[in-house]
């Protein structure tokens, strides 16, 4: 839709000199990120760093006291800005999947696109019974969030998001509260994602499938971007000595 | 069962505090639910026990006089039809419609008071807290005596009945405490369904409506049940302003009878039987439904 039409040139997503403060506390200390169509960003760094404060900043969750964001050319923290459009072009995925308990995965689903976007119903049930098989929960159409695990209801959640058809997803340490058993299948769902040109950007703890998937990959430390770069000089030439602790600690 | 766990069956490894597993029972949250569960936990004596004082209590209580516990028995039974067709049904009566108006005017007022909306919220918040924590018998003496006796709708004089007062007088903490427990649903909801319905571009009126009211529906009805009980055992308060209903009949009829001291147990005791045996099977219901729900939601 309307990333076809995004100058391939410009970065889909502008981070310009972000500061955020809850109250006193100073999270983002000047952060700048762009992000290019069909990229894979990772976001690492240690906890409390505002790497979630970042990142829900981009769909305009949270609010910024200075700098900017721009996503396809809006403006996130203009205050005219229509919230609803943006979020329609930026899907999210959360660590703890947030699914609605009283929906079958398949509803989850289908309920944003039928009641935000006002698409026919039964066009939009093809397009979600077809994420749902892209999801590989094939069978699951009918289960409620709690019947499912972690795993899995971590790929509706997946399913869900990109039902409104996003043109960026943002995952925010998606694989965090599952059990290494199934890290594996949601990460796989993401790796899949990427592969077919989806621009993504990601908070990770999850070093290896960092360095397989992303494009570039940013070290925050207490609200401000440490080092950047792509995954082979990241991993194997870190220049600054906290990312060279931090990656000797986590790997 | 028999593996070793460290600080619990086998010395810890730190000497740092060790947090043990729970073993109480299931711990209720803030318990709104604390006279449903008491009514529907009385014990089966208790069934037996309060019919046998009503039966048994004149002869004991004044042995030497002439009037016998069959005597006062006799009356109990007499009146009962009375007490109950034209009294107790009104306290049913009452407690229906003070529920109803209650219920509507409460969930538009719990809804108010989570309104992102100062000019809305404070005035919600305001009146749900003043009606909650007066003395309901106070609101209903300031509904009974400023209501007009009748009003005037074309030309033709109609006279409010006296129950009808009551519902007022009664719905107004109702509509309080239904309040509260609209608003207390909605913010036990927890914060990522917002988020997450917010993320997929839904309004806020959107995501009240579509996602988080129906989440509540369910965790509501425990605690609306319960607010019935507690305003029907409740209903009795209008008997003070001359109101008709169980107690106020149960009067007239001690009176009718001579006013005999020994019949005052058997007549009020029938009573709180009466309200006990109506209200029993609704803390029964309530409870089971809370615990039903509580499985299902994890
Ligand atoms: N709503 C809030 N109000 C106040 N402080 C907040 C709020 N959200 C986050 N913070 C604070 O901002 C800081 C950054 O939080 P953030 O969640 O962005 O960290 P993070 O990098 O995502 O950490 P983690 O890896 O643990 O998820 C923390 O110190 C946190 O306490
Ligand atoms: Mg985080």
């Amino acid at each position: 839709m309307n990333a076809t039409q995004w100058d391939p040139t410009r970065p889909i997503i502008s981070i310009v000199d972000v500061h955020k403060s809850f109250g006193d506390l100073e999270v983002l200390k000047g952060v700048s990120i762009d992000v290019m169509k069909g990229e894979v960003i990772c976001i690492i760094g240690p906890s409390g760093s505002g790497k979630s404060t970042l990142i829900r900043c981009i769909n305009a969750l949270n609010d910024i006291q200075s700098g900017s964001i721009t996503v396809e050319g809006l403006e996130v923290h203009d205050a005219k800005l229509d919230k609803l459009a943006l979020r329609r072009k930026v899907g999210m995925v959360f660590q703890q999947y947030n699914l609605f308990p009283h929906k079958t995965a398949l509803e989850n689903v289908m309920m944003a696109p039928i009641k935000v976007l006002k698409e026919p119903r039964d066009e939009v049930e093809t397009r979600a019974r077809a994420l749902i098989k892209k999801v590989r929960l094939e069978g699951k159409e009918d289960s409620y969030p709690g019947e499912l695990s972690g795993g899995q209801q971590q790929r509706v959640a997946i399913a869900r998001s990109l039902a409104m058809n996003p043109d960026v997803m943002l995952f925010d340490e998606v694989t965090a509260a599952l059990d290494p058993e199934t890290v594996k299948e949601v990460l796989v769902t993401i790796k899949d994602l990427a592969e077919e040109g989806m621009t993504c950007l990601l908070v990770t703890h999850e070093m290896g499938f960092a360095r397989e998937i992303a494009d570039h990959i940013y070290f925050t430390d207490r609200g401000v971007i440490v080092e950047h770069g792509p995954p082979e000089t990241f991993f194997d030439d870190a220049k600054d000595p906290r990312t060279r602790e931090f990656l000797s600690q986590i790997l | 069962m028999n593996q070793s766990i460290p600080g619990i069956n086998k010395k810890a490894g730190t000497d740092l505090p060790v947090l043990k597993p729970y073993r109480g029972g299931i711990v209720h949250a803030p318990d709104n639910l604390l006279f449903s569960r008491w009514l529907a936990d009385l014990p089966v004596w208790f069934w037996w026990a309060l019919p046998l004082l009503i039966v048994v209590w004149p002869g004991f209580a004044l042995a030497a006089s002439n009037y016998s516990m069959s005597q006062a028995f006799a009356a109990l039974i007499k009146w009962i039809p009375f007490i109950v067709m034209d009294g107790f049904l009104y306290n049913v009566i009452i407690s229906f419609f003070a529920m109803l108006i209650g219920t509507v005017t409460g969930v538009v007022l719990g809804l108010m008071q989570v309104s992102p909306l100062r000019l809305i919220r404070y005035p919600a918040k305001f009146l749900t807290q003043s009606f909650r924590n007066s003395p309901w018998l106070v609101l209903l003496f300031i509904v009974l005596l400023a209501l007009p006796f009748e009003v005037e709708i074309g030309g033709e004089i109609i006279r409010i009945p006296d129950w009808m007062k009551a519902v007022f007088g009664l719905c107004l903490p109702v509509m309080a405490n239904i309040s509260e427990v609209v608003r207390g649903a909605i913010i036990s909801v927890p914060s990522g369904q917002w988020e997450a319905a917010e993320s997929l571009a839904y309004s806020r009126h959107q995501t009240l409506w579509q996602i988080i009211l129906p989440q509540c529906f369910k965790r509501m009805i425990p605690p609306w049940m319960n607010w019935y009980a507690i305003l029907t055992m409740a209903t009795p308060l209008c008997s003070l302003l001359g109101v008709e209903e169980l107690i106020t009949l149960s009067r007239q009829a001690i009176e009718a009878e001579n006013n005999r001291p020994e019949l005052l147990v058997p007549f009020y005791g029938f009573a709180l039987l009466i309200f006990f045996a109506y209200c029993y099977p609704i803390a029964r219901a309530t409870i089971a439904l809370e615990r039903r729900y509580a499985v299902k939601l994890q």
